[in-house]
């Protein structure tokens, strides 16, 4: 089963407004592409983060709000914040 | 408006952004919710417990069973925390609290040092009160903003992977050898963490099962493994797919675990806070507790906000009762005693591999009748471990394993 076929099965209230942001997109180009090789596109749970060619391109919508991002950016480069109150996922079992 | 306790949830409704594996515990939802199993929704009560020890072909396996229990509350039971946590929240709000719901608690207010309530994301969110309880979970926002605990390393925390998994139930009690309602859980270490340091598990539900397996966040960092192709490789373990055959997958899930241990817990109390559950660290990995430690942390908590009420005194001096009391109980016992189990993890887990390698290899040895008396065996398998880790760094591995768990 393919990654995208498990996020199909879930559910989440959409914000226009992203709670994830890449604070230096230019730590991502020069310092962790050669040392950690930008991990945050392999350990992220949803595919949330990938690599461009340039820069780091966050699927904010695709958030299960694990928070690995939180600790597994080797730079603290990745902002991110809870949703807003009511937004984000929905888990149906838990 | 006036309520004696203001329970905020960041969801739409209590438990739509809470996962855990799921087990949960009688004896600590007992203490604060009495004869709870006349209308919890649980799952399955745990009966059948099973250790397995993988390798890629093979699985070494221990494990207890009991009949169910006729006195209650159940020792131990499945659950999936949507359901669970309406019910629990609907229990906290008969007790008198007030839910508000779709609301993140986004800071503490303080003043003069001392926490004086809460902000929140909504607008005039501001509110009050002599004492906040910080609940926020694993990666506890609230605890850095009190400036009660530091950010975590990648090596503290683990990120697990799920997936609910539908079967009908008459099948999930053929296969697991169940009485009706009752469950059984199966934790699984060896190969199918791929070189890391983690777990997979198996629990039964009542129409599904959760199956899961993770890793600490700094092993995934290097290995570059992701999270859903080591659910897949799970999924196909060969001892691992007969059990989920023709299952459907319902749902796919991802949370964070504390695995820090004691040297990583924040400062538990301070002048009108106290910090609870995976907020604080409150995890047993290696017996797979948490929920446990995480009720009866709350329970210590309320009952040292009665007395803090009493005297009218919401300040640290006060409010250090909470962890004389978790002193006292198995929380913070057992958190002393697995402290350096950490450190031995990270450090060393290719001694979750070798180890269930070196067992299944000696069982298989025994068990194959090939015409070789049981003494050459004996000296084949001691041959063959001997070969892969000479004996002083078996003693060490053994010192060092007891060490960590004493």
């Amino acid at each position: 089963m393919k990654i995208e076929e498990k996020l199909y099965l879930l559910r989440w209230k959409h914000d226009k407004r992203s709670h994830i942001a890449i604070k230096d997109q230019r730590v991502c180009l020069e310092t962790c592409g050669t040392k950690w090789k930008r991990p945050c596109t392999t350990f992220c749970p949803a595919s949330v983060y990938a690599w461009d060619g340039e820069k780091t391109v966050v699927s904010h919508d695709n958030c299960v709000e694990c928070t690995s991002c939180l600790l597994g950016c080797p730079y603290r480069n990745i902002d991110w914040k809870l949703p807003r109150g009511g937004f984000g996922i929905e888990w149906q079992h838990g | 408006m006036s309520a004696p306790a203001l329970l905020f949830e960041r969801g739409e409704r209590p438990g739509v952004k809470n996962v855990m594996g799921g087990v949960m515990y009688g004896r600590m939802l007992a203490d604060v919710v009495p004869e709870f199993w006349k209308t919890a929704p649980m799952e399955r009560v745990v009966t059948d417990e099973r250790l397995w020890l993988t390798t890629a072909d093979s699985v070494v396996t221990a494990g207890h069973k009991h009949l169910p229990h006729s006195v209650e509350p159940p020792n131990a039971f499945t659950v999936l925390r949507v359901p669970f946590d309406g019910w629990f929240a609907a229990q906290a709000e008969a007790a008198g609290a007030l839910l508000i719901p779709g609301t993140t608690v986004e800071d503490v207010i303080r003043e003069g040092g001392r926490v004086v309530g809460v902000r929140t994301g909504r607008e005039e969110g501001e509110l009050r009160a002599p004492l906040v309880v910080i609940a926020d979970g694993a990666n506890s926002f609230l605890v850095q903003k009190a400036g009660l605990g530091r950010p975590l390393e990648p090596n503290e925390m683990a990120l697990v992977v799920k997936e609910i998994i539908a079967l009908p139930g008459a099948a999930i009690e053929d296969r697991f050898t169940l009485d009706p309602g009752m469950g059984a859980t199966i934790e699984v270490y060896g190969a199918v963490t791929r070189g890391m340091a983690g777990y997979g598990f198996i629990y039964t539900n009542r129409e599904s099962l959760s199956v899961g397996i993770g890793a600490l966040i700094s092993q995934f960092m290097e290995t570059r493994i992701t999270p859903w192709d080591l659910l897949e490789g799970f999924k196909a373990h060969p001892m691992v797919a007969p059990l989920l055959r023709g299952g459907v997958v319902r749902e796919y899930l991802a949370h964070a675990i504390p695995e820090g241990g004691l040297r990583a817990m924040p400062r538990l109390f301070d002048d009108g806070v106290l910090v609870v559950g995976d907020a604080a660290m409150m995890v047993n990995n290696l017996h797979r507790e948490g929920s446990n430690m995480a009720m009866a942390a709350g329970r210590m908590a309320g009952e040292t906000a009665i007395q803090a009420k009493r005297a009218g005194d919401w300040s640290a001096r006060s409010l250090s009762r909470y962890r004389e009391l978790l002193e006292a109980s198995f929380v913070l016992q057992d958190l002393r005693k697995y402290q350096r189990l950490p450190d031995l993890v990270e450090g060393r887990p290719d001694l979750l591999h070798l180890y269930p390698e070196l067992l299944s290899e000696a069982i298989h040895e025994m068990l194959t009748v090939d015409g070789a008396g049981k003494r050459e065996k004996q000296r084949r398998i001691l041959r063959r471990l001997l070969a892969r880790r000479p004996w002083w760094r078996l003693l060490r591995d053994a010192y060092e394993g007891w060490r960590a768990m004493r």
